[in-house]
């Protein structure tokens, strides 16, 4: 069957089987390969992905589910090569480790954020509780969504970013399309 | 007049380097990887833990149009590949040929056009099975009669597989006797599994036209994998490439060589195109590398006021149905005899028993530092419970007992050198960081109103970065790990290492480990690793290895281009060498600040015309095998605070205090984030994780669905702190610290449960302290988790 | 990651599309709507139907609604809504905790009402819910709809009076003023499927109990409610003692299974437990309603 999903605002036309999930459709058929998957039971969370401006799990819906709606996926979180709030604030808190949850974890994080503008810790936590990280222990994701909160609007990082973004370390060394501060 | 920028130490808090990719969605893991012409693999896997194989049908298999390749167990036996050799000098089956020996064996590899098609085509084999009766229970595993596993080991007629010992024994039994009291406790750490988020895979590229072949691997060990490969598959070493590119978690679980990867690399041979194997998370649980399953029986003997005499241990080791531990040759118990634990101990003596049961192998994995896991919950539980004897508090039997300052180098009873350590002072700073004294009134006034709330320490000193090579190797390997220092005429440097992130941030740590050495910026600074031709040979990352050995590599290659520098420096600014002092990152002459050479000066010095003096070539590029005279040993005091739901059994962890000492600390931000991912771990292995069976041997724990992992919910926030004791013999006085808090917290966790209980008079429960569990220990009845809890 | 066999899929572009497309291909057709319970089989191959009828596109099934002194919810509403809707909550506080304790919430923005109740593990959390409030199924088929209340719903684990060609379109629950209801819950761990679950309404006069219902989930309750619990309850005073003495014989009249979960001793207790704490919930907001 042949399904039409608008993905990170482009248009794509394949040709697919009925039991395709979405997120083989996008890693294999469109290559983008930004959301992971972790799990057999829609447990872990690597796959989730905006469907319709809504998280889910991408690997427990069909890509012909999502023929005629949109979808985003951590590629287009970036807008114009300048990186999201959330983006920048994961590595500025030391909000990842190896990286394979990261994507799904900023992308509930920017969904929350565009839904609640100041999230409690606890409220952070609970938005995050379908989606398993092995590696952090949970607190820096936290902290970078709060610090996302925070500097909504200040544009994340691209360069220094407008007005300083209030980063701690040891400011921006030189040429480098990215500021260099962490926050610790 | 210095060249304007100010010096500072590249140690601190940096910016992950790899956080570029990452936050972008730009990593490539093995699932990543996409050759032109790549088929898809999957295995076929035994639905039960014994049986014997009558017959294996691959004819509609075959038969399907997508299918590429059918290989079984005959068909590697007819190449001797169906048997390969296992981290343990034991063999384990590729592909099943005799029997099946657990639920989850490899059976049959099949190789098709895409990933839904060669799944499908899994269905079409068809395998005729003899069931046998399985040996489960591991205490049930050396009954007379029992049926023996193994017999493909010729004249093998149990399930026995090692016996290993440690420690005085007469002087143990002689401080038993002498003592006051002695407090004795069974306890499992049951079997769990460090499941990384990415699950284990292989893209293997047998190129026929050069006889090269490439295999992207999830492998923490790439140049050991390199080397086992050719001795195993008979391929020439300089003709295999591995390539370990980015690793979504290791844990352990990505040490050994897999049957899944061997059948890739056989695939790609038959099929003459790349196969990429990637296992689903079931096989993950299943069949790969578990952790623990120690029955332990632990007795500790003191004085009546509270001095610790002596320890023993005996230990029932599971180690499923083939020996696939990992650990260093000489260790068959992994660094078990560390269980004497921090304290000022007359003697130790531990026994441990390795037998084969019929599940996965394993054993060694999930941030063990090689059985410390194990080794430092045993010790702690038992000190918590010789407090609750003596009727002294935790805290106070730990401090009494707490090997001080100035017994440092410290031989410990089963002969362990413990180089350096203020462990008292670390304690002190937990029960601060924590209001221990506080903490301690509030549960006396909530015990007054019938409430549960428990305090749990635990002291624990890890023994890490191994090691010395005349002690320890890897199936003969020396566990040295080389490093790789280019410097670029326009003095930007390129650092290739051996050992292996999977997410340790070493892209950043280690190019400001040179960049501190060589007064660079961080930035100017590339680390290249997991490239098997790109880097130095080395043993990989596990046991917290990397900054003990790979990192003192990495100070000695930068020294010794500081070294070469020096010279160069001397050449141009027409001094002596003697002459020079390395200062605010530079070779400047003594005495005369005006008068110096920044690195970048100096390599385009050494790649120019300039007339070198005799000890340097055109260039100040260097290399080093580090060789670590001794094991490191990072330690920590963890504080546990839990509230207790009598009427459910829930457990709700309020509090987590751990202040670690790890040494130097390179990046204290990466530093923490290591310890956050550890107490996680803690937390779930404590309260919620492990991999049961039935007594058929059916996994009960392979998915997520059941063997369940903290979220963010359950995980407080940790609250961390640190002492620094620098290590004496490390070139940076760094220890290491990726295991430390995997280590360390269980017992916490556990000690925090069992505090809250006393009221109830519980002793002991195993973990995981699910509700049930808990519930069923305050009604006198703890559960038995080996098996399937009823 | 394990992928479903090969199946047939059509897309339904309303009610009588789907049914049509149902009685077209027969039992071997399963609905599929959020997916979330039924992907996860099929990934696993237990499941393995030949035909999907996808009717997520059925707008006219997702809705919460005011209607006759009733809360009407559609079977396609996601979980997320009902949770996100503040007349349910306020009405039904009982379906707000279930709600925050179902699955995760990921999961909750796509799996629906209608999928978990169809889906009918003995486990499910709304059915304990939706137990307790003593709500009515309609059931759609060929030749009309039909309505069946939610403790028949449900004839066995896995299965219920929907017959293949049959949509669930939508759940009532009456509204009595002056009623409290709550939810609890234990779980391993968040997202869990419950170890056991009640769920409580009560109405009171006074500090008398005019009606009951109590709904429980996981602990192999008959059809997912505690109904001799209830029938004690009724007419009698609203204290600790009697609320006891409900869970008690609430554990009574289970037959919990000894799981990996807990042992079926652990989930009688439970039964008993809960149904108390859920009781003593409900009827503090029953009085904050009265007030």
């Amino acid at each position: 069957m042949q399904i039409t999903v608008t993905v990170n605002d482009d248009s794509f036309t394949r040709e697919i089987e009925p039991r395709l999930l979405l997120i083989h459709f996008l890693r294999d058929d469109l290559g983008l390969t930004g959301s992971h998957w972790g799990c057999d039971t829609s447990n872990c969370g690597a796959c989730v992905v905006w469907l319709d401006e809504t998280p889910v799990k991408s690997c427990t819906v069909l890509a012909a589910m999502a023929d005629g709606h949109r979808v985003r996926t951590v590629e287009g979180l970036a807008a114009r090569g300048r990186l999201d709030p959330v983006q920048e604030g994961f590595a500025r808190c030391h909000g990842l480790q190896c990286g394979f949850c990261t994507p799904g974890m900023m992308l509930t994080a920017r969904w929350l954020l565009d839904h609640n503008r100041d999230p409690t810790d606890e409220q952070i936590r609970e938005a995050l509780s379908g989606q398993i990280c092995r590696c952090t222990g949970y607190e820096n994701i936290v902290r970078a969504v709060r610090w996302a909160a925070r500097h909504e609007g200040t544009g994340g990082g691209a360069g220094p970013g407008p007005g300083g973004s209030g980063g701690t370390g040891p400011g921006a060394t030189g040429p480098g399309p990215t500021a260099n501060e962490v926050t610790w | 007049m210095t060249t304007g920028r100010p010096y500072r130490s590249a140690y601190g808090p940096v910016r992950r380097k790899e956080d570029a990719r990452f936050v972008r969605g730009r990593g490539t893991f093995v699932d990543d990887v996409r050759l032109p012409g790549m088929l898809y693999g999957a295995i076929l896997r035994s639905p039960l833990a014994h049986a014997r194989i009558v017959s294996v049908d691959t004819a509609a298999a075959e038969a399907h149009p997508k299918v590429k390749a059918v290989i079984t167990g005959e068909t590697l036996a007819a190449r001797n590949l169906a048997w390969m050799p296992t981290l343990s000098r034991d063999v384990q089956a590729v592909l099943a040929t005799d029997k099946v020996r657990f639920q989850g064996q490899e059976v049959a590899f099949v190789v098709a056009e895409d990933r839904y098609s060669v799944r499908d085509a899994l269905e079409l084999i068809n395998v005729e099975y003899e069931p046998l009766p399985p040996v489960i229970d591991a205490e049930r595993a050396l009954d007379p009669g029992a049926p023996v596993i193994r017999d493909d080991v010729a004249g093998k007629a149990d399930n026995h597989i090692f016996d290993w010992s440690a420690g005085d024994q007469a002087a143990t039994d002689a401080a038993f006797a002498a003592a006051d009291v002695v407090v004795t406790q069974d306890m499992l750490y049951p079997r769990v599994h460090p499941a990384p988020l990415e699950t284990c895979g292989a893209v293997a590229d047998m190129d026929e036209v050069t006889g090269k072949l490439t295999l992207w691997c999830t492998s923490q060990a790439p140049h050991a994998h390199r080397t086992l490969y050719s001795l195993f598959l008979g391929l020439p070493e300089h003709k295999i490439r591995v390539i370990s590119p980015d690793i979504g978690g290791g844990f352990g679980n990505k040490v050994p060589v897999y049957p899944g990867y061997v059948c890739a690399i056989a695939g790609s041979m038959v099929t003459g195109r790349p196969v990429k194997w990637m296992e689903d998370r079931s096989e993950n649980l299943m069949s790969t590398a578990f952790a623990r399953d120690y029955h332990m029986h632990g007795e500790i003997a003191a004085t009546r006021d509270g001095a610790i005499l002596a320890l023993r241990a005996s230990v029932l080791a599971d180690h499923g149905a083939f020996n696939g531990a990992a650990q260093p040759t000489k260790f068959p118990a992994g660094f078990f005899s560390v269980f004497s634990g921090s304290y000022d101990l007359k003697a130790a003596h531990c026994q441990v028993t390795g037998v084969y049961t019929n599940k996965a192998p394993g054993g060694v994995a999930y941030a063990c530092s090689f059985r410390i896991t194990e080794a430092v919950y045993l010790v702690e539980r038992m000190v918590d419970l010789l407090a609750r004897e003596l009727h002294i508090d935790p805290a106070e039997l730990r401090m009494k007992n707490l090997l001080r300052p100035g017994q440092f180098p410290h031989t410990t009873p089963t002969g362990w050198e413990y180089d350096s350590g203020d462990y008292g002072k670390t304690l002190r700073v937990a029960l601060q960081a924590a209001g221990y004294e506080e903490l301690r009134r509030e549960q006396a006034g909530r015990r007054e109103r019938g409430e549960l709330m428990g305090i749990g320490i635990s002291f624990f000193t890890e023994a890490v970065g191994a090691g010395p090579r005349k002690l320890m190797d890897i199936l003969g390997l020396g566990m040295a790990d080389g490093a790789d220092l280019r410097v670029h005429p326009t003095g930007k440097a390129v650092l290739a290492i051996s050992c292996q992130t999977q997410g340790q941030g070493h892209e950043t740590t280690f190019a400001q480990i040179v960049a501190e050495e060589l007064g660079l910026s961080v930035d100017d600074v590339e680390v290249v690793h997991g490239d098997t031709d790109r880097t130095p040979f080395g043993l990989g990352t596990y046991g917290s290895r990397s900054t003990p050995v790979s990192g003192a590599a990495a100070v000695v290659a930068a020294r010794k281009v500081r070294d070469r520098a020096r010279i160069v420096a001397a050449a141009m600014l027409e001094a002596s060498a003697a002459d020079l002092e390395w200062a605010d990152g530079r070779w400047q002459v003594r005495g005369d600040p005006t008068q110096g050479k920044t690195l970048a000066e100096i390599a385009m010095a050494a790649h120019s015309s300039l007339d070198l003096p005799d000890g340097v070539l055109g260039h100040l590029d260097a290399g080093a095998v580090y060789n670590p005279p001794n094991l490191t040993f990072p330690y920590g005091a963890y504080i546990c605070v839990v509230d207790v739901d009598p009427g459910t059994g829930a457990v709700k962890v309020r509090r987590f205090v751990a202040v670690d000492d790890c040494g130097v600390r390179i990046n204290p931000m990466i530093v923490e984030g290591q310890i956050h991912g550890g107490l996680a771990d803690g937390l779930g292995m404590a309260l919620m994780q492990a991999i049961t069976f039935d007594a058929d041997g059916n996994c009960l724990g392979g998915s997520f669905m059941d063997y369940l992992l903290p979220t963010s919910v359950e995980c407080p926030s940790w609250e961390l702190s640190e002492t620094v004791t620098p290590c004496p013999h490390h070139p940076i006085g760094a220890k290491g610290v990726g295991e430390s808090a995997t280590v360390g917290s269980p017992a916490a966790v556990v000690n925090a449960v069992m505090d809250a209980l006393k009221p109830y008079g519980v002793r002991h429960a195993d973990m995981p302290l699910t509700p049930a569990n808990v519930w069923s220990a305050i009604q006198g009845t703890p559960l038995r988790t080996g098996l399937a809890l009823n | 990651m394990q992928v479903p066999a090969q199946v047939e899929y059509e897309k339904a572009a309303s009610v009588e599309h789907a049914l049509a497309l149902l009685a077209r291909y027969g039992p071997e057709a399963r609905v599929l709507a959020g997916g979330h319970s039924l992907i996860p089989m099929m990934k696993l191959r237990l499941a393995q139907p030949e035909t999907l009828v996808d009717i997520n596109g059925l707008s006219e099934l997702s809705y919460l609604l005011l209607r006759n002194g009733e809360l009407r919810i559609g079977a396609l509403t996601r979980h997320a809504q009902l949770l996100g809707s503040a007349p349910a909550g306020e009405h039904f506080e009982i379906l707000h905790d279930a709600e925050r304790v179902i699955a995760d919430p990921v999961v909750r923005n796509w799996g629906t009402i209608g999928g978990s109740l169809c889906q009918a593990d003995p486990s499910e959390d709304l059915s304990a819910a939706f137990a307790a409030l003593k709500a009515t199924m309609v059931i759609r088929g060929p030749g009309g709809s039909r309505t069946v209340p939610a403790r028949e719903f449900h004839t066995a684990p896995y299965e219920t009076v929907v017959a293949p060609g049959e949509l669930l379109t939508e759940i009532r629950i009456p509204i009595h003023p002056g009623g409290g209801s709550a939810y609890e819950k234990v779980g391993r761990r968040v997202g869990d499927w419950p170890v056991g679950a009640a769920g409580a309404a009560l109405w009171l006069t006074g500090g008398t109990v005019t009606d009951a219902g109590i709904g429980l989930a996981a602990v192999g309750a008959r059809n997912f409610a505690a109904a001799e619990a209830e029938d004690f309850l009724r007419g009698a005073d609203a204290t600790e003692e009697n609320f006891a003495r409900a869970g008690q014989i609430a554990a009574e009249h289970c037959r919990p299974v000894s799981d990996q979960r807990g042992p079926a001793a652990y989930k009688k207790h439970l039964a008993a437990e809960l149904t108390v704490r859920a009781l003593r919930r409900a009827a503090g907001r029953a009085w904050r309603e009265g007030t």
